[in-house]
This record gives structure tokens, C-alpha cells and sequence, in this order.
């Protein structure tokens, strides 16, 4: 049975090994707990989960393997309430759930279904589960499936919308990949600027024997640490027009990771709005408010946005103009918010420089990073890395 | 290890707190905490130490700290002036060592409980640095030949502010937990223990307040436990009449001595500026 709960976690992408496996039946035997299925709960939770973010999944999990045992071993004392798992099963959409709705195939039907599910999941949250573990009040962005953001009337104005919708799959961009992204790193490096800072906890051999030889005494000489000061956080648009340049996003991608030790890196849809994501298969379950981003990351942090800037205007400039959920600020907002906090911003952007001119969303994007748009090109990184180390105020 | 960790006087402990550190204890694996900044990481740590009785070693970690700190540092250059100096000192190398807190947690008299705060601050391999020493409680001091071993396996905490992602082989050696803004009933039941004759309605209209101030949009850092403690601390002080809480308008955004829940500049002046609007809006 707990064999079962580990395969279930490690398929649902909680990275639990043997060695937690083991520790969990070490603490089972050594009595930690009460037997009672809630201790049980947190002792697994402690055990397996070590990322805040992977709670709810957990909680997913956890009732999908264990929701008959309680109840036929008759040793619930305390059985997990039942709105509980009711609200975790219906709070996302499950894999299935979905292909099933894009049978139906008629985009009414879609939304349809889609409003009623949610509808129904609007009942359940505001009955006021709070449960432990699944995050308080909002857990994840499910804001994606919001009524209101699947937006009815986007169907007409917006032909692009339903493409994306009826492709839900987001390949995950692989960072693995090294091939033909040489010359990407080599501009990239540029951006890696060796300060030194911090305490002086490096021998200076150099200035030692210098100073050892004037001294006549052995002078010894301390200098500070050689690490890259240099952090960085990516934003990177996956799906919609983007997936042309996947793959010179992906290359951008991978050369990045290997570069910096301070890097973030998160996905948005076009256009930035008060939420992103970090895995691209959990785009609807795993968000973070762009807010967090902006609190916890300190001005020194060095913004690059890749995208190809290509949307229709209403989604930059009006509130609910995002093609996939109801956003209730517009995306210009949230670009200018981060373009006033951190200072050095540059956008990438994979289309060429002439096409530019004939997309106003382009202009638009262009004029809010006060000019700072890059071609996704050797040079244009050049240009970009150059831009990001220069010494801002 | 028969004491089990149930929260003490001054600590408010979920139940799933509880367990995870139940167990923590009991298997003697490292517990890591994470949370919103001000929720009680660290004075977790002290909880523990004082529930079972044991000592507290703190090791705060900062941006320059490297893990062998933690274990001992060899002071090499001391050693050569001492040798030029022709100090007699410098025939014994451990005159020359010193001890670390996990040497200290390793060696100390009594079961204590070690607090590893602030991992994250370190730099990226920091927490692979001591995995073989958390682990198997011991480890080698190559310049004397000693190994230093735990008697007793101590109780160790680590908390993080999950500035940096922590390393996979790292994780799996820890139980995790971690600790949520607590919701009104919990946080009615740490004021509670922090100040047990507070007025009811003062406690209802001040935490209406700060789940409030909570909830305005861009403050650059939102008030937590600590703060409201802080700020309730003060209100008792002040003796503010609870009515100063009550007949609030939202053309007054700022609550009376907001110094204690908001400690940005930028955050003061938001708040006037929305006070402004509201303002302006009911003209």
C-alpha cells in the first residue's frame, strides 16, 4: 500500500525517494505518531514534501491512494471530511477531464462545461475548506479557468485564443539541451561580470610575496572572494505565437542555466499579468503571483524578458484583455511595475527587427521597456547583455 | 525520547507542527522549516530547546558563511606570526583551531539542539558542504587527525526563507514543514498566550485591521505575527481605547501607530495615497 503511495507521488512529480520511503517506515515503527490517519497525513507530508509548492499535489495524492482505506479499516476516529476531498478532486481539472471537454469539440460546449465545472468549484471554495496543506485561501492559480477569463467574447475578436486553448500542450522547454548554443553563451558571458565583494577570505599570493619582500617579514594579504555577482530572473513566453521560436528560446534557455547561480526563471503567455509560472505542465495549478516576484527579488536583479511581443493590443493595454483568463489589471501594468523596479530590463524578442514596425503590440511592449528591445540574435544579445551591465543609477 | 513537543506557553503549535517535529526528534533528522518571513521559524527552534530541556546552539548564516565555519576553521595565519613571533604556542596545531558550532553541538555535555538559521543565505553548495556531517553526525579534523563524533545525535533545525532552492540530496535527509500565515482562530490563540488579559474586542478590531493591511495590494512587506504582536504590545501600552480601532474611515487609511506593522517608507506613503483617494472618491 505505502509502495503504492510513493509510485502514485513520484507520478504526480513529488520527487520522494527510497530514502524518505525508509524514513517514513522508521518513524511508523519507532511510534512517532498516534495512530490516527490525520497524524499519519502530517507525518507522510513532512516526509515526502520538501517544496511548499508541491503541498496540494501532495494532498491530491494522498486522497487518491487513501480514500478507501480509512473508511473500510474502520480505525477512523477521525476520518478526513469529506468536503475536503471533494473540494481537492474538483479543484483542477484533471488530465482526462480536459481531452474529454476538447471531444465535445464545439468551442460553446467548452466553455460551457468549463463554466459549469467552475461554477461548482466556486461553491465548494467559498463553503470554506481550509483545509490544511492545500495553501490557504487561493491555492494555485486556478484563476486560469476562471469564468470570467475564459472570456466568451474572445472568441470572435481573438482567433488565436481557441488555437491555444485546443493545443493545451505546452512542451516543457528543456534545459538539457547544449547543442548549437555555443554562440549563445558566448554573448551570455557578457553578462557575467566577476566582481569582488564580500569578506576578505582569499589569500592574495601576489600581494603577499610583494609585500613580504618589501617588508622583510611575511606580510600576509587578504582579498575578497571572486564570485559572479550577477542575478537574473527570465521571463519567458511559452504557447500562442511563441511556439515558432520555441526553439530559439530554448537554446537561450539552456545556455542561461549553466551561466548564472543566481537565475530564476519564469513563464507568461504573451504578456505579463499578476501571475507566472515555473513548469510549463503545471501552468494552471502552480502559479505565483508576480507580486511575490517583485517583493522578493532585490533591485540588483537583472530582468530579461523573452518573448515575441506579438498580441493583439488589448491584451497589453486593457484589463481583461489576456486570452486566457481574466486579468484584472492590464499587462502594461504589471510590465511597468517591473520595469520600475528593477532597473537594468531588456526584452528579446525572436522575430526579426524589420517585422517589428508592423506589429503594434511591438511598439507598444518596445515603448514600455523605454526602448530596450533586443533581436534574438548574436548581436542583439550583445547589444542586450551590454545594456543589462551597464551601471544603473 | 519520551517528551513529545506539544507547543509550550509561549508557542502556539498546529498539530501538523506537532508531528513534524515529533518526529524530527525522535529520528534525529534534521526538520526544515520554511515560511513567511515573521511566522516563528526561529523561535521555533528556541520552543524546542525549551520544551525538552535542552541547550540551543545558534549558527546564523549569513551570505559569507561556509559550511566548514560550522565544523572548525584552522587559523593558519595567527600560526605564522606566532612562528615569526617565535611564541611557544605555535608546537600545538589545536591551539590553533577553532571549534565550530557543529563541534560544539557534537560535543556538548547535554542534548542540544542545534539552529541552523537561514540556510539560504549561504551560497548554493553551503547545504551539499554538510551533507556527510548532518548525516552521520561526525567528521574528520584533518589537521590533527581527530574525529570528531556525536555521542548523541543533536536535534538539529534549519530554517530558510526559500531565497535559494535547496539541493535534492539535502532535502531527502530532512522532514520538512512548512509554517502558514496562521488563519484567524490560530492567530487569536497566539495573542492568547502573548497577552492573556488583552480585551476581546480590542483583539477583534485589531486583527480586523491587520488582516486588512494584509490584504492591500503592493505593500513592499506585509505585516506578520511578529509585527501584530509588536503593534498589540504597543496598543496596550498606548492604552489606545478600542474605539480609536473601531470608527475607523477608509479616508483614514493609516491605523494608529502604524510604525510597529509597517516598516517601509514606500509602504507608509502607499497607504496615505490610497487614504487620499478614498478621500477624494467620497467628495
Amino acid at each position: 500500500m505505502l509502495l503504492n503511495f510513493l509510485e502514485e507521488l513520484r507520478g504526480a512529480g513529488i520527487r520522494a525517494s527510497l530514502k524518505e520511503h525508509l524514513t517514513l517506515l522508521e518513524a511508523l515503527d519507532s511510534d512517532v505518531i498516534e495512530r490516527r490517519p490525520e497524524e499519519f497525513y502530517y507525518l507522510a507530508r513532512a516526509t515526502y514534501v520538501k517544496d511548499e509548492g508541491l503541498l496540494d499535489r501532495f494532498d491530491q495524492v494522498f486522497h487518491k491512494v487513501f480514500h478507501g482505506v480509512f473508511s473500510e479499516s474502520g480505525e477512523q476516529e477521525y476520518s478526513i471530511p469529506e468536503e475536503w476531498l471533494r473540494a481537492v478532486t474538483e479543484k483542477f481539472l484533471t488530465e482526462e477531464e480536459r481531452a474529454a471537454i476538447e471531444q465535445l469539440g464545439d468551442w460553446d460546449e467548452i466553455m460551457e462545461t468549463l463554466k459549469k465545472r467552475l461554477e461548482e468549484q466556486d461553491e465548494e471554495h467559498h463553503g470554506g475548506n481550509k483545509w490544511i496543506g492545500t495553501g490557504g485561501t487561493s491555492p494555485f492559480g486556478h484563476s486560469g479557468y476562471n469564468p470570467a477569463g475564459v472570456r466568451i467574447g474572445g472568441k470572435s475578436k481573438n482567433r488565436r485564443a481557441i488555437k491555444v486553448w485546443e493545443k493545451r500542450e505546452f512542451a516543457n522547454l528543456d534545459s538539457s539541451k547544449d547543442l548549437g548554443t555555443r554562440n549563445i553563451k558566448v554573448a551570455l558571458r557578457r553578462l557575467r561580470r566577476f566582481a569582488r565583494e564580500g569578506a576578505a577570505d582569499e589569500l592574495d599570493l601576489d600581494a603577499t610575496i610583494r609585500g613580504t619582500a618589501k617588508q622583510g617579514w611575511l606580510d600576509i594579504r587578504m582579498r575578497p572572494e571572486r564570485h559572479n555577482a550577477v542575478k537574473l530572473l527570465l521571463f519567458l513566453d511559452v504557447g500562442g505565437s511563441m511556439d515558432d521560436h520555441v526553439k530559439a528560446t530554448e537554446e537561450l534557455f539552456s545556455a542561461a542555466t549553466s551561466e548564472f547561480k543566481n537565475m530564476e526563471f519564469f513563464y507568461f503567455h504573451n504578456c505579463l499579468y499578476e501571475s507566472v509560472w515555473k513548469d510549463n505542465s503545471r501552468r494552471w495549478s502552480e502559479r505565483i503571483p508576480t507580486w511575490d516576484i517583485l517583493h522578493k527579488f532585490g533591485h540588483d536583479y537583472k530582468i530579461v524578458f523573452v518573448g515575441d511581443a506579438a498580441m493583439s493590443p488589448y491584451e497589453i493595454a486593457w484589463p481583461g484583455g489576456s486570452v486566457e483568463h481574466m486579468n484584472e489589471e492590464p499587462g502594461e501594468t504589471w510590465l511597468k511595475r517591473v520595469v520600475d523596479t528593477y532597473p537594468a530590463v531588456a526584452w528579446l524578442n525572436p522575430n526579426s527587427q524589420r517585422s517589428w514596425e508592423y506589429t503594434q503590440s511591438t511598439h507598444m511592449i518596445r515603448q514600455i521597456m523605454n526602448d530596450r528591445m533586443f533581436p534574438l540574435t548574436l548581436d542583439g544579445l550583445d547589444d542586450a547583455m551590454r545594456e543589462l551591465s551597464r551601471k544603473h543609477g | 525520547m519520551t517528551q513529545r513537543f506539544t507547543g509550550t506557553e509561549n508557542y502556539v503549535a498546529t498539530d501538523d507542527l506537532k508531528v513534524a517535529v515529533n518526529a524530527a526528534v525522535t529520528l534525529r533528522r534534521p526538520l526544515l522549516v520554511k515560511g513567511e518571513p515573521g511566522t516563528g521559524k526561529t523561535v521555533l527552534a528556541h520552543e524546542i530547546a525549551k520544551a525538552i530541556g535542552a541547550p540551543l546552539i545558534e549558527w546564523g548564516v549569513k551570505s559569507t558563511t561556509k559550511a566548514q565555519q560550522g565544523l572548525y576553521e584552522y587559523d593558519a595565519v595567527a600560526r605564522l606570526r606566532d612562528g615569526q613571533l617565535g611564541d611557544e604556542r605555535v608546537h600545538d596545531i589545536s591551539n590553533y583551531i577553532r571549534k565550530g558550532k557543529l563541534w560544539e553541538a557534537f560535543t556538548s555535555p547535554e542534548l542540544p539542539v542545534l539552529l541552523i538559521d537561514e540556510i539560504d543565505k549561504a551560497d548554493i553548495e553551503f547545504p551539499n558542504d554538510l551533507l556527510q556531517e548532518l548525516d552521520r553526525m561526525e567528521f574528520d579534523v584533518y589537521e590533527t587527525g581527530e574525529r570528531i563524533a556525536a555521542k548523541e545525535r543533536p536535534i538539529v533545525v534549519i530554517t530558510s526563507n526559500n531565497e535559494k532552492e535547496l539541493p535534492d540530496a539535502f532535502l531527502r535527509r530532512c522532514f520538512f514543514h512548512y509554517i502558514k500565515f496562521p488563519d484567524d482562530q490560530t492567530m487569536r490563540e497566539i495573542i492568547d498566550v502573548h497577552f492573556p488579559d488583552i480585551q476581546k474586542r480590542l483583539v477583534t478590531q485589531a486583527l480586523e485591521v491587520f488582516y486588512e493591511l494584509r490584504e492591500v495590494p503592493g505593500l513592499k512587506k506585509k505585516p506578520s505575527t511578529s509585527e501584530l504582536l509588536d503593534w498589540l504590545k504597543l496598543l496596550l501600552v498606548e492604552d489606545m481605547p478600542v474605539d480609536v480601532l473601531q470608527n475607523r474611515d477608509p479616508t483614514k487609511a493609516i491605523p494608529p501607530l502604524h510604525g510597529a506593522l509597517l516598516k517601509n517608507e514606500a509602504d507608509v506613503m502607499l497607504l496615505e495615497r490610497l487614504a487620499f483617494m478614498a478621500r477624494r472618491e467620497n467628495r
